[in-house]
């Protein structure tokens, strides 16, 4: 825990700044989202309500890919709903920083809320803050405004840029996943719990995987992990 | 820019299972009074999510493990991981990631 004892006063624009290092790896799997998505039939107008309203990105290649091989409606929404339950976690474990504020406020946060922004946050908002909701507005509307365009950017260029793993950008996720996990570490410098956490989360996620889809896996690794790391403090 | 009838109902449907799990904990526990062992499990979350995501987005495709022989990004790991040690910059290191990851590509 720091041990900050001023209130650090955040602000929109703060916000915005912060997400800045996310952009990228957003605007690379929005483009290949893009891409997909128009190839599965959708119009422009489709594919920006989808990422205004369902806005996340392994779910918006699945109901593409879906959509593409004839599955039944109820069918895309039932594994939408699998692939997006760990959202569930990341707002339970945000929850305390925004304990003071309305539930409409509250409803508005999380509906912006994915792996990134939630990531960035937990780093944010470790000290005592002010203004944590319109510092999480500025971050989650920037994230959210860069998808959209991210996404139809796809639609439209998706024809003319031919592989892009040549240039690296399907990097730009991972890299920001690591990132954000070892800034939690360094955070909280609790290394040895951390790295048993760690150790504990690939080692679930990879026994997982071998009998359930990989966006299960990642839920039971994170349930499994989360747990661990409870019964090593005590 | 037309809509299909079908999408409709995917996009109200899907955005309806992804909108609840997303907003109901934050509308709720923030409210509540939870368990010491409850918060000390939440205190864990992020980074067990987070390495759990890292594990898939750079050792998975899809439903299957990459080949460690055929595909190498998984050597990006180590540059992007340092340089997030190091300099404690999001934005450092995601450009080393993608620049680790495009030599990569370009050496092999």
């Amino acid at each position: 825990m720091s041990e900050k004892t001023t209130v650090e006063n955040l602000t929109f624009r703060q916000g915005v700044i912060d997400c800045i290092p996310t952009l990228l790896g957003y605007l690379s799997i929005g483009f290949a989202a893009g891409v997909i998505e128009a190839t599965a039939g959708m119009s422009l107008l489709e594919i920006a309500l989808l990422s205004l309203f369902l806005y996340a990105g392994s779910a918006q290649f699945i109901v593409a890919g879906m959509l593409t091989a004839g599955a039944p409606i109820m069918s895309i929404i039932v594994t939408v709903f699998f692939v997006n339950l760990r959202h569930l976690l990341l707002s339970a474990a945000i929850a305390p920083n925004f304990a003071k504020y309305s539930p409409l406020k509250n409803m508005l946060i999380g509906a912006q809320l994915t792996d990134e922004t939630f990531g960035v946050a937990i780093n944010r908002l470790t000290g005592p803050v002010a203004n944590a909701d319109k510092w999480m507005f500025g971050l989650n509307i920037t994230a959210h405004l860069n998808w959209i365009v991210a996404n139809l950017l796809g639609a439209l260029l998706g024809g003319w840029i031919a592989d892009p793993q040549r240039y690296g950008l399907h990097f730009a996720l991972p890299a920001m996943f690591i990132g954000l996990a070892a800034m939690v570490v360094m955070q909280r410098k609790r290394y040895k719990q951390d790295l048993l956490v760690i150790a504990c989360s690939a080692g679930s996620f990879a026994l997982a995987f071998i009998w359930l889809p990989s966006y299960i896996a990642v839920m039971v690794a994170a349930v499994t992990a989360a747990i661990a790391g409870v019964v090593m403090e005590k | 820019m037309s809509i299909s009838k079908e999408f409709v109902w995917i996009l109200i449907g899907t955005a309806l299972v992804t909108f609840i799990p997303r907003t109901l904990p934050l509308v709720f526990i923030s409210k509540l009074e939870l368990p010491e062992y409850v918060k000390k499990f939440l205190t864990h979350v992020p980074l067990a999510v987070m390495t759990a995501l890292v594990v898939q987005s750079v050792l998975t495709s899809g439903e299957e493990w990459l080949s460690f022989g055929e595909n190498l990004q998984w050597i990006a790991l180590f540059p992007t991981l340092a340089v997030a040690v190091v300099t404690r910059s999001l934005l450092l290191t995601v450009l080393t990631g993608i620049a680790t990851a495009a030599l990569l590509a370009w050496l092999i």
